[in-house]
Parts: structure tokens; sequence; C-alpha cells
């Protein structure tokens, strides 16, 4: 590891351009001040700079490497997205500022809740949830609303087939539903028959990502929707993979009655090492009602038009506030830059070459004889690769392959999820990635394998040349050590 | 403008090696009564150089008001060194550390950033932060009924003045398993906890206190913590960071400090940009690390023996325990921390103070210029940090409105929240004695310009 900033750290060394001027009058009785003075660095401002680039460069990042991470959509991030976002009209605007010094901010949200409720088929959009697992929850919690609004109070169940990402089952949980697993056949559609006896009058609804987390499109998705609707229940789509049906396919057209987007997927908002996300969710007209607020709304006046914010008000039975304002502003805005500089013709374009890549990787990564989890469909955004036969037959592990790529100069695609496929690689290339990346990709996951096969070379102490070797997981758990202190130096 | 790179050729070449004509033979699964035609209200593609030209003049709508509000969010300087890192390409557009040799630049300022943040609390560990801090008190008090297992009541007590916002979010997230939220007795004069009125057999789960409080008072944070372990309940924290620099650490309230405390991160470098992304921080002792909700990182060994940074605990998360996960949540706010590290780094504790003291200072003379006017006076009495809760004569928005028109914010309006003629003010360590001198003017001349007056 580098050093710590700690460890740079000298006592009365200060970034004095930083400080205001001192004030040493505090009226402030003694009994509530700080007596003691906690350990932040003493570091000058050009350690701190440098230290913290160096850091930076210890990571992988998109700018800086190909990163097909499954499910996460790594596409580019366009710089003007962030400068825009950062103007000083943006950036300085308090949350708690009137309607008036905020029209510019709101139309711009406005205008973003409109081209979201276009491109997914939806009656109404709510920006305010901070991430897609938040935008999860308000789903869940309308649907339940809803079901209580007609005074349907038994429906406590929420189906999720095997292959969804965690946060569903964790999120009808934190919501007070049970979770009813639904298992998947092996085209890689949900099992029919198994959702036809799992739905009833305690169905609150299913939860559903199409294409699936296995990168297949959902071909039954009309029939699910009829079977679920049939039993009363609702269906909730995770806008997880979104970006593979980008101006083709619309969510609220399959018969969803709840979604929501992850804007830091589709919409490229930065992924930031870990967020912010955003995690807007769309309604059907049944739903409107219950949207989480704030909203924005538009009134026509005889001076021109004019936004406001829809609160309790006007949303009497919504499901409530999710962030302490409306959720991750900036971030919004720099979707909303990122759909206006793609623009109408444009969105399809993204599905379109998105899909592409997919399916010429797979196709590559097929012929060169890695074996694919569901050969016999089309690929939609991302596909799988299993590497059991290759685990059994030279004991090489989707783990060895993800850190041998590290090596290489890849990113790893996302490894072991969704589950059910043993030793699974699952690749996303996304639309911004050139056919020489991909090839780059295929060589280098062709020499991992044939030097495994070939040359009997070994992964398991991969990777070699990132700043540190594989590290103990198991003593990162048993021996907790989460903070600095001093005395382990 | 989609950004895609990919020539005819290319295009041309890939169809064939996949063994399609077209692109769209690969949308053949899908049924085709399901395929859209256009969209409708996308408008066509900007450029880029359109689409500044438009964003700046939407931001030069908004203009650039002098903001005297808080209520929650903070307008500090933010060193120009801040964002410049964080947003570099490798911190930007990096994601979450799972492969953690090739994310080692994000733990490690994650790791750093749970040891600043503890320092500041006083308090033993942290996780990599939440969303903001509405929703981190939401996350504490559902954290606080998985610990504290001896009572049932799944009943929370909020002082008084804990922000009705954060109520409002933590009812939202938590009602759903469970929880109630209830206010503790106010004294009217001082805003704070009446403690003749507090009663005993309440058997709550927990108590949360925030300090300062949202109109601004500080709380007798010790005795407060005290008659909440008295009652069996464990203790929650809501704090504002830059006045852990002046005031008593969680960690240090009553005789063992606060089991978990929580608040907004955004003071700490990010800017107000209408209220988010910020980040909400979360800190508690050892003893509940397991209960903590959201990813950590932890510092531990590689093969070769060398010192080096990961995720840990993940036992607790929903990719591996699913619907029996501490919690839904999958991200941090990592972009925001980075903020903050660089942040806390550049002040370090005599920068953050000096803030904190002139925040306070500025935010008193704001406070002294605004009650030598006629119709104004101070809501309650005792001591505060740097925002103050303000009464006035007559109805709060048509003020607050028409100093608005004359480019001033000159608080937040607390009529709602308190039922008076109220609102809220602050003055942080960005406003110059003439900036306050400027509000108070405008102020004087609102109010003697005679805006109604309530009987």
């Amino acid at each position: 590891m580098s050093k710590l900033i700690f460890d740079k750290s000298r006592s009365g060394r200060r970034a004095f351009a930083q400080a205001p001027y001192d004030s040493m009058a505090v009226a402030i009785p003694d009994a509530l001040l700080r007596t003691d003075k906690p350990r932040l660095p003493e570091a000058s401002e050009l350690q701190t700079v440098r230290h913290y680039t160096r850091l930076s460069q210890l990571n992988f990042s998109i700018d800086t490497q190909f990163y097909p991470l499954g499910s996460c959509t790594m596409k580019y991030n366009p710089r003007a997205c962030n400068a825009l976002a950062l103007l000083p009209g943006f950036a300085g605007r308090h949350p708690l500022g009137p309607v008036s010094h905020g029209q510019g901010f709101l139309s711009c949200m406005y205008e973003l809740q409109e081209m979201l409720k276009d491109v997914t088929g939806m009656q109404g959009v709510s920006l305010t949830p901070m991430a897609g697992a938040q935008g999860e929850l308000a789903g869940v919690a309308m649907i339940k609303a809803y079901h209580d609004a007609r005074n349907d109070h038994e429906r406590n169940e929420i189906i999720c087939p095997d292959a969804a990402h965690g946060t569903n089952p964790a999120t009808a949980t934190m919501c007070g539903c049970i979770v009813k697993e639904v298992p998947t056949g092996a085209d890689g559609d949900i099992d029919f028959e198994a959702l036809k006896a799992t739905v009833g009058p305690k169905t609150a609804g299913i939860m559903l990502t199409n294409p699936s987390t296995l990168g297949v499109f959902e071909r039954r998705i009309k029939e699910v929707a009829a079977v679920v609707h049939e039993a009363g229940g609702l269906l909730y789509y995770d806008g997880a993979n979104l970006n593979a049906i980008l101006g083709k396919v619309r969510p609220g057209d399959m018969g969803f009655d709840v979604i929501h987007m992850n804007l830091h997927k589709t919409f490229s908002t930065p992924h930031g090492g870990g967020g912010p996300g955003s995690g807007a969710v769309g309604v059907s007209e049944r739903l409107l009602p219950f949207m989480p607020i704030p909203v924005v709304g538009k009134t026509e006046t005889s001076e021109g038009l004019a936004y406001d914010w829809l609160t309790e008000k006007d949303l009497p039975q919504s499901i409530g506030r999710l962030s302490a304002f409306m959720g991750n502003a900036g971030v919004l805005l720099r979707a909303y830059i990122y759909m206006r500089m793609v623009g109408r013709a444009g969105m399809e374009r993204i599905a379109e070459y998105a899909t592409l890549n997919a399916n010429y990787l797979a196709a590559r990564l097929s012929d060169a004889g890695f074996e694919l989890a569901f050969p016999s469909r089309r690929a939609s955004h991302e596909f799988i690769v299993t590497l059991k036969s290759e685990a059994r037959s030279v004991s090489l592990t989707a783990m060895d392959v993800a850190k041998a790529l590290l090596d290489k100069n890849y990113h790893a695609p996302t490894t072991y999820f969704p589950m059910l496929v043993p030793e699974c690689l699952l690749i996303e290339p996304t639309e911004t990635e050139s056919k020489e990346t991909l090839d780059g990709f295929v060589a280098a996951m062709i020499e991992i394998a044939t030097a495994a096969k070939e040359d009997g070379v070994s992964y398991k102490e991969a990777p070699y040349t990132m700043p540190v070797r594989r590290l103990d997981d198991v003593k990162a758990a048993r021996q907790l050590d989460l903070v600095y202190k001093p005395e382990q130096e | 403008m989609p950004f895609i790179p990919h020539t005819e050729e290319d295009t041309r070449e890939m169809l064939a090696v996949i063994g399609v004509d077209s692109i769209a033979d690969l949308f053949d699964e899908i049924p085709a009564q399901l395929l859209i035609d256009d969209l409708k209200k996308v408008p066509e593609a900007l450029t880029e150089m359109q689409v500044a030209r438009l964003m700046r003049e939407r931001a030069a709508i908004d203009g650039a008001p002098m903001c005297f509000i808080g209520a929650g969010a903070y307008e500090h300087h933010i060193p120009t060194a801040v964002w410049d890192i964080a947003t570099r390409g490798e911190f930007y557009s990096a994601y979450t550390p799972y492969q953690a040799e090739a994310s080692q630049g994000t733990l490690q300022t994650i790791y750093e950033y749970q040891t600043m943040i503890t320092q500041l609390t006083a308090l033993d560990v942290s996780n990599a932060s939440l969303y903001d801090g509405a929703s981190a008190l939401a996350e504490a008090a559902l954290m606080a009924v998985r610990i504290n297992r001896r009572v049932t009541t799944r009943r929370i007590l909020l002082a008084p003045g804990v922000n009705p916002v954060y109520q409002q979010v933590a009812e939202a997230i938590g009602s759903a398993q469970g929880l109630i939220f209830e206010r503790l007795p106010q004294n009217i004069a001082s805003g704070n906890v009446d403690f003749d009125e507090l009663v005993d057999d309440l058997c709550p789960v927990a108590v949360v206190i925030q300090q300062p409080s949202f109109p601004g008072t500080l709380e007798d944070v010790d005795r407060l913590t005290a008659w909440a372990n008295a009652q069996g309940a464990l203790v929650i924290a809501i704090v504002n960071p830059t006045s852990l620099a002046l005031l008593k650490a969680p960690g240090h309230w009553g005789d063992a400090g606060v089991d978990i405390a929580c608040g907004e991160g955004q003071p700490l470098g990010v800017p107000l940009s209408s209220g988010g992304p910020y980040f909400g921080f979360m800190t508690c002792k050892q003893e509940h690390v397991r209960q903590m909700p959201g990813r950590i990182v932890g510092r531990t060994t590689d093969l070769d023996g060398k010192a080096g940074f990961a995720l840990t605990l993940q036992a607790r998360e929903q990719h591996i325990r699913r619907s029996k996960a501490t919690s839904n949540i999958c991200t941090n706010q990592g972009l925001m921390v980075t903020a903050a590290t660089i942040y806390m780094s550049l002040l370090g504790f005599a920068g953050l103070a000096r803030v904190a003291r002139a925040s306070h200072a500025n935010t008193t003379k704001l406070v002294l210029g605004l009650c030598g006017i006629d119709g104004v006076e101070r809501l309650y009495d005792g001591a505060y940090f740097h925002e103050v809760a303000l009464q006035l004569d007559r109805p709060v928005a048509p003020v607050l409105s028409a100093l608005a028109d004359r480019g001033i914010l000159a608080g937040f309006d607390l009529t709602p929240a308190t039922g008076s003629n109220a609102l809220l003010v602050c003055a942080t360590e960005t406003k110059t004695d003439a900036d306050i001198a400027a509000c108070v003017a405008a102020f004087g001349e609102v109010m003697a310009a005679g805006s109604v007056k309530s009987a």
C-alpha cells in the first residue's frame, strides 16, 4: 500500500491558504465544547494534492481501462456532463432556495422527467431516489401502498427470479414483504409453469429485470405480465439493463407498472468509485398518486412557463420523502445533459451498438472455445461465459481469469453473478468501446486460456503487476482494521 | 451523438462475425409488437457546444443570490484542489472496488475517510458512507432495532430538535418494518427537550438527539444521553461535521458516548448543488459493527504479506445475504467521500476549527444586526453554533420574497415547522462583514416598508 496521509502529517503543518480568518470569540458554554483534538491530517496543499493524485493512479477506471463489468454499464462518461453540471449557478444553488431562483434548474428536471417517461413508456416519473436500490424501495413501497389503498392488505409476497440482483429480495424484506423465488428455465427465460404456481391472492408483485441478468430478453414477458396482473399483482421493472433496449422497447409497453432507472448506468453519470447513483422511478397510471416526493410540476401562466415542486399537498397518497431534499440533483443534471447530447435518434443507437458489441464479443469468444451459458440465445447488451469445464480440466476458475485479466490491463467482468451459472463471467462491453478494444480483450482471454491449457500456467496467485497481490479477505474480516491508529505503525 | 466509435466498416465486419445481416436482426428475440418506431418527447440531439450554451443560460436564470439559508445544507468554501482531484477520471469513472487489486486508490481513500470521520465523531468504526443525512438516520434507526433486541417496542424517540424532514424520510423507509417515531416534549423557551416533562416508561429502542438542533439550538446532550441510557435505549446522534471542530463529539456524550452517530456530510467539501449528491456518514461503537449497513473497507495483507485494502464484512450485504441482508444498500457516495477526504486533509483540524469559529462569529454578527430591527427577535434563547431561529412580527414568506427580489436569500421559512412567524438564518465563513451588513440593511428596509404585519 501507499503511505497513508496520516504518515505524511506533521504537527503544526497546514494548508494555510484554505483557512479563513480566525475568531476566538465563541459564546458556547464550556460543557458543550470539545476538549480533545481529533487526529485529522496536518499536511500542506501540495502534499495532499500529490497524495490523492497518486492514490487515483492505483485505480482502474473507464477513462484508463476497458471495464466490461456485467450489469454495471461502464460506458464513457462525457466530460461535458460534469463540467456543465458544476456551472456556478447549478453547483451553488441551495436546495431550499425559492423557486423564483430555481427556474433554470427546475426546467432541466421537468424535461428530464418527460424524456424518461418517453424512453420507458411510463406515465409519471419521480427523480428523488438516490440509487437503484432506493428506487427499488420506492417501487415496492408504491406497490404496497396501491394494494393498501384498495383495502387489499393480505398481499405481502414479492416474487423474484433466482437470477435477480441481491437488492431485489433485500428490498422486498425492507418493505416488510416475503420473498418467493421462481426458478429460471434452461433457455434462460423464467420458468413459466413455476411462476403460474407461485402467484396467488397474496401476490403483491413481481420484480423482473428484462433483459434478465442472464443477458437474454424474456420472450414471454407479455404472458408473464398477464399472469401476474390476473392474480392481482403488479410488475416491477429493475432498470439495471435498460441500456439494452433504449429506444427499441419500453417497459411500459411490456406491461410493467413501476420501474427504476439506474441513471449512472444507462445515462452515463459517473460511478465515482461506488456512487453516487441515481434511481429515478417511473410509474403507470394507477401508481401516479403514490410517487415519492418531491416531483417537478409545470404550469403555463400568462408570463410563460413556471416550474414548481409538487409535494404532500399535491400528492397526499405519496409514499413520502426518501431524501432530505430531492435526491442526487447534480447527478440528475448530468443525466439530463447526456440525454440532450444523445438526442432522440441517438437513444436507439445506444441499444443497437451495445447489443452489437456484446454479440460480437460473444461470437468471438465462442469461436475461441469459450462456452457461452446460453448459446442458443441472442445476447442482449451483455452475456455470460461459463468456465465450468476449464475449472474441471485445468483448474482455471472465473476468479483466476478475472485476476489474470488485471495483469493484461483489462478490468475483470462481473464474476460469480448470477449465482446460478457456475464459474461465470458476466461481460458487458457497452456501446462506447471500439472494435479494436474488443479484439484486444478477446486476444487476452485466448492467451490466458491457452497458457492454462497448453503450458500449465496457474493463475492462482495472479495478479502480479497490480499495486498489491491477492488480498487476504478472511484476515480482513477476522482481524478488523477499519481505521488507522498510530500505534499500528 | 451517442459516443459510439464504430465506422461503417467496423459494423459490417462485426455483423459478419456474428453471422447476421443487420443490427435489427440482433433484436429478433423481442416480440415484434413490442418494438417501437420513434420516441416522441426526447428532442433532437444537441452538440456539446449547443448544450453548453443551453446549460449556461439555464444556470444564469438561477442567478447567484447571496444565501443565508442553512437548514441542513451549508455553503462553505471548497478548496479548488478538492474537486480538481476528485473528478480525475481514475476516481470519477471507477466503480465499486470489488476487484481490490485494481482499486487500491478508492479503497485507501475510503479507509482514510473512515479514520477521519471516526476521529471527528469520536467513535470506533465507520462505513464507507450512505446516501445522505436523512436516509442515514433511517438506516441508523433500523440498525438500532437489530442491536437492541431486549426492547421490543420499535419505538424511536426523537428530540424536539430533530430535522422534521429526517423524520419523514425515516418513516418512509422504516415504517414498513414497524418503526414508530415519536417526539420528546419541547421546552418552548429554549426549543430543546423539556426535562421536566420526560416520561420514563415508554421503553424506547433508541433516542435520537440532533446537535446542533434543526432550529439551531444546542441541546444538553450529556443529560439527555444519560436519560436515554437509563431507559435502556440506544442513543443515535445526528451531528453537523463542521460543528464537531467546536462541539463535544458524540463519542463523548454522557458517560459512555452514543452508540451510533450519523449526519449529512455535505459541509465537508460538497457543493450545495440543489440538494445532492451529498453523502450520509455513519459511525458507531466497535461492538455494533456487524449490524452496520453499507460498505466497509478494511486493511489486510496480500500474498506477499504487504498491507493493502479490501471491502470487508460483506456477509452483511445484499449481494451475499439477499433477503437477509442488513440493508438493500449496494452503493456508497464514493465520489463525495473522496472529495470530503481531500477536504479534511487540506483543512486539518485547525482549518476546520477556523471554519467553525468563523461561521459562529458571522452568524452572531448577522443575528445581532437583524435583532436590531424593529419586529425581529430570537425565537429561542440559549447558545447556538452557526444557525439561529428568529421570530418576526408578521408573516415570513412576503419578507423573504421581497428580499429574494433584491438578490438575498435571507433564511429558511420555519412557519410550517413551528406554527409561528419564524425563520432560520445562517452565515458561514463565506460571508464578509459587508455581506452581512447588506443583508441586515435590506432586511431592515423591507420591514420598514411595512409588508403585512400580523395582528
